[in-house]
């Protein structure tokens, strides 16, 4: 790893600042961003580290929505969502080890936007609104292709604002080895409709799986999405699963996390 | 280079590092303490595992200076004040939850931090904790069952025995 200076700000405005400098870059909980540094995929001049600001922290309801801060780890979510919004805390339960979720953070995992990402989905998949030092995002709008979102560079993820479904329900299947999804679906059902979010399949990073959602619309159950296939076309291919294999998988993570809430 | 300052297992610590100084090179370089073992370097084996604050971290991925002011305990603070084992320490003796070694501190700590939450953990939920903890002598069996007996349950039940 080449060497960098540290900056801790304690304040959002303080970090937008540091930011400024030459070549800076934000560290939220580093388990993504160190190793790559240790692979040397990134040298930045300075890292501008997010997890002493107080006021990205923490998970709360405001009105019906469920506020998290983006300097919360995924451990955080896990215990404090849970009675507000069982189906993500089940997703942050379940991002990488105790360890990487005890330093990860939602708000690094969102501006990461790596495609098999566990965050992403479960964002896009609510229709949550992404909060930045600028402006508010909704997710639609938000996830640009794999590793790219519409954060600007000296945007910081603030915190998240996630709509509460009536039911949700991520499906993973694990890859054991780095314990990233191979393919996961994040189905949430809200009264006024049904929003499919898969993860770890296209080589464009987490999408909506809109013609699933259409026929969930019409009738909530596995059987409505059994008869629907995902072209493998532009899926990710690798030894660990081939491109025909990630879009056959992403059938089979929508029906079962389907049946688990229908 | 800078100045970092951490309580390490109940005592002040300090040292001038750099930006990159990882906590586990502070640790064992710096403070000598070198039972937090670098296996992976990539945050995937768990052999680094320390707790911050109370809370199990790969030292290998998180910064010196990001532990500024933390409560830092490693596999060194572990046992008891007359110097003998404790609980989770004598049970993987007693047990045989080790081989080679090289692993156990990390799954020590992650065992403190499991047992501190969940007292009694069930068979499934010790080998789903360890998730982030490789071991590749003993093939976990008798690491699980270490835990289980430091948790004063009954060892005889596990599976694939």
């Amino acid at each position: 790893m080449y060497n960098f200076e540290v900056e801790r700000p304690t304040s959002v405005s303080n970090a937008v600042a540091a930011l400024g400098r030459d070549e800076a870059q934000p560290l939220s909980g580093g388990q993504t961003l160190i190793p790559t540094l240790k692979a040397r995929l990134a040298a930045p001049s300075v890292l501008v580290s997010l997890t002493g600001i107080e006021d990205m922290k923490g998970v709360r309801m405001e009105g019906d929505k469920l506020c998290i801060g983006g300097a919360t780890t995924h451990a955080t979510v896990m215990r404090e969502a849970e009675a507000h919004y069982p189906g993500l805390a089940s997703l942050a339960a379940r991002i990488g080890d105790p360890a990487v979720r005890n330093r990860g953070t939602i708000g690094g995992s969102l501006a990461n936007n790596d495609p098999s990402a566990c965050y992403p989905a479960g964002a896009l998949g609510s229709g949550a609104t992404i909060v930045t030092n600028n402006r508010e995002i909704a997710a639609d709008d938000y996830f640009m292709g794999m590793f790219e979102t519409a954060l600007e560079e000296d945007e910081i993820v603030t915190e998240v604002k996630f709509p509460v479904p009536d039911a949700a329900r991520y499906e993973k299947f694990i890859q054991p080895a780095s314990r990233f999804p191979l393919v996961a679906a994040f189905v949430a059902r809200f009264s006024d409709g049904v929003r499919v979010a898969i993860t770890g399949a296209s080589e464009n990073g987490v999408f909506r799986w809109t013609e699933a959602e259409e026929a969930l619309n019409g009738n909530f159950g596995a059987d409505a999405v059994k008869g629907l296939s995902v072209s493998a076309d532009g899926m990710i291919g690798d030894l660990h699963g081939s491109s025909a294999y990630r879009a056959h998988l992403v059938g089979v993570m929508t029906q079962r996390a389907v049946a688990s809430i229908a | 280079m800078a100045q970092v300052k951490m309580t390490v297992n109940g005592k002040a610590a300090s040292g001038e590092v750099e930006g990159r100084t990882l906590l586990a090179h502070f640790l064992r370089d710096d403070l000598g303490l070198t039972g937090t073992h670098i296996g992976c370097d990539t945050s995937q084996c768990g052999a680094c595992v320390v707790h911050v604050n109370g809370e199990a971290v790969k030292a290998c991925s998180m910064l010196a200076l990001e532990a500024e002011g933390a409560e830092v305990s490693t596999i060194e603070g572990q046992a008891n004040a007359d110097g003998s084992l404790n609980v989770i320490q004598q049970a993987f003796q007693d047990h045989h939850g080790l081989q080679c070694g090289f692993c156990t501190p990390g799954m020590v700590m992650s065992t403190a931090a499991l047992l501190k939450d969940n007292p009694k953990p069930s068979e499934a939920e010790i080998r789903h904790y360890l998730d982030g903890n490789i071991c590749r002598c003993t093939g976990y069996h008798n690491i699980v069952k270490a835990i289980m007996a430091a948790s004063g349950q009954d060892t005889g039940q596990i599976a694939a025995e």
